[in-house]
């Protein structure tokens, strides 16, 4: 390999860096946008020229977009859905995994293939039959149907139930002849070794309960009391005046458990998608 | 319905008998086990997946108002949706959408991730980067966008000082909502793409790619030849998936433009909410959603024929 062409080599790698990092910054700039605005004077969110800062960083807005809207109020009623509806999902689907991956009952295969059609049908074909089941049950605007309707789902049999099937037969059957029975070596032996899965279950089914929109559209009426994040941003729009630094800072706030949930486990997070292929709803 | 009825022995069969019939005893005990472990997830899946999907075909055959009586219309809600202009029209703008924001999102997944490479410091920083959208509440990513997009927002305030030229009114022009909708949304969502493009990519074995350029192949070739084959998987996969979701968009348009202006940006989820929540007919509702998922089926089968003729699985 002659000097040149190394010389060349190292030119265009770095010019494919220096290309990379422009696109980064181009890609962050909403997100930059939100923060900044989220820091402005509300009579410095337009000016003429694009501004980093406005004449002063008002941190005070944070505080504020809790008094102009309950957001509060909106954070804890998402983080009560997300975390009962994830813990259901959870206790669910490595349940009936379990079955699928290792109890022999007759019917198995062709239960498991309904199970998977059930992936098939989308959300907007069940919400007017789910709207009306609320109502009969009495549920609307309620906790209840912010969290049971989209609590069972076979996305989390499915991947588990993955995992499972690579845990070797000899562990769990060593357990039995030591007296443990199903539920023994389920509690004992499956879900401890299946913690990386289940933390990519967790992590998908807390993402796509934080980040629901139509569903709590539809089923919440007091948006005061039982709307979540979404709908009170959602909240905002047509409204007169919009205060665009405090609903920024709300967005940005509303993005800050998500965004570091995914800095956090970006590995795992890479490997669930490997695996199943699925990012939530 | 439950799983295991038919696995167990009747009673009074002593257990030799089962076990003569051909089931060992694990068996047998197994499925007990099986009914309970498998309880929720099936309870829940009938009550609030099956029940309500068969529901929702029952329901777009009536008129269906939120309060009052309910009247059997056979077929009427659809013949209904055909000749409803909106609702030709919400078809249309959800193809459109489609049309644009599938094949972009697959260029600007693929063409990153490929870009993306082993060589390529601090690759696991810009997956981590390009993901994050993804994973944010869809409501606070229209949100700052709604603000991006706004007169005198970033994109007019830029293109003015920067350019001197004045931005259109994106969200506010019919021919400028569409594109503003879909650039919002490759942005938001590209990243879950070219992180399976990305893990695809890894797969493909150095040393053929090595040999190829040893053997002359330039760097279309070496893709079109060696890498292309291999991650043809991938692509189906991804392609499909972001097929079905895209029929499904709703909060960037319900967020953006409220549909407009006019209804040309209106897609076909906001027209099942419109129908159902604001004219509070279930009905029709229902039928609109049903014509979504044979739709979405359509697509699907179409994909899954298609796949033999451009899918590699032997590799």
């Amino acid at each position: 390999m002659s000097e040149t062409s190394a010389t060349a080599r190292r030119f265009r790698s770095g010019v494919s860096h220096v290309l990379l990092i422009l696109v980064a910054i181009l890609f962050l700039g909403p997100l930059v946008y939100a923060v900044s605005t989220s820091l402005k004077p509300a009579d410095e969110v337009f000016t003429p020229t694009p501004e980093l800062f406005g004449s002063e960083i008002r941190w005070q807005n944070y505080a504020d977009a809790f008094t102009f809207a309950p957001f509060g109020r909106y954070f804890l009623n998402s983080l009560f859905v997300a975390v009962v509806g994830t813990l259901v999902v959870v206790v669910a689907s490595s349940m009936s995994a379990y079955a699928f991956a290792r109890l022999k009952f007759r019917g198995r295969e062709q239960l498991f293939v309904l199970f998977l059609g059930t992936l098939m049908v989308p959300q907007e074909v069940l919400i007017v039959p789910m709207y009306w089941l609320m109502q009969s049950l009495g549920w609307v605007d309620s906790y209840w149907a912010l969290i049971l309707p989209w609590a069972f789902t076979a996305f989390g049999t499915f991947l588990l139930r993955q995992f499972f099937l690579t845990v070797p037969a000899e562990l769990e059957e060593a357990a039995r002849v030591d007296g443990c029975g199903p539920f023994g070596s389920f509690l004992r032996i499956m879900l401890p070794l299946a913690r990386p899965a289940i933390a990519v279950l967790t992590v998908f089914t807390f993402i796509s309960f934080w980040g629901s929109f139509l569903w709590p559209l539809i089923i919440v009426n007091s948006v005061e009391a039982k709307g979540t994040v979404p709908l009170g941003l959602a909240q905002f729009i047509g409204q007169q005046g919009t205060q665009w630094n405090l609903m920024m800072a709300a967005s940005v706030l509303a993005m800050v458990p998500t965004v570091l949930l995914v800095v956090l486990l970006q590995k795992h997070l890479v490997r669930g998608l490997l695996v199943t292929g699925l990012g939530g709803r | 319905m439950t799983a295991t009825d038919t696995t167990e022995a009747p009673p009074g069969v002593p257990p030799d008998r089962a076990r003569r019939a051909g089931r060992p005893p694990a068996l047998r005990r197994d499925g007990r086990y099986a009914s309970v472990f498998l309880a929720p997830s099936l309870g829940g899946l009938a009550l609030f997946t099956l029940f309500p999907t068969a529901m929702a075909l029952g329901i777009s055959l009536f008129d269906w108002p939120v309060f009052g009586e309910r009247k059997f219309l056979g077929i009427e809600n659809y013949t209904q949706l055909l000749s409803d202009p909106v609702f030709r029209r919400v078809v249309l703008n959800t193809t459109l959408f489609v049309v644009l924001y599938v094949p972009l999102n697959v260029v600007v997944s693929l063409g990153l991730a490929t870009w993306l490479g082993p060589k390529i410091k601090g690759r696991q920083a810009f997956r981590v980067l390009f993901f994050i959208p993804v994973m944010t509440p869809m409501v606070a990513n229209v949100m700052v966008w709604r603000l991006l997009f706004q007169p005198g927002g970033l994109l007019d305030s830029g293109l003015q000082s920067w350019f001197g030229i004045n931005a259109p009114n994106f969200l506010g022009s019919s021919d400028w909502a569409m594109p503003a909708i879909v650039a919002m949304s490759i942005w938001q969502g590209f990243g879950y793409n070219f992180l399976v493009f990305s893990a695809a990519l890894d797969q493909v074995p150095q040393s053929q790619l090595e040999s190829a350029q040893i053997d002359g192949a330039g760097p279309f070739q070496r893709f079109r030849y060696v890498t292309w084959p291999m991650i043809t998987p991938s692509l189906f996969f991804a392609t499909t998936m972001t097929l079905i979701t895209s029929f499904q968009v709703f909060a960037q348009p319900f967020i953006l433009t409220q549909g407009g202006p006019g209804v040309s940006t209106q897609t076909i989820v906001m027209y099942v909410y419109n129908q159902g929540w604001q004219f509070l007919s279930m009905g029709l509702a229902s039928a609109a959603g049903w014509v979504l998922f044979v739709i979405i089926m359509g697509i699907t089968a179409i994909q899954f024929v298609g796949q033999r003729k451009w899918v590699n699985y032997d590799v």
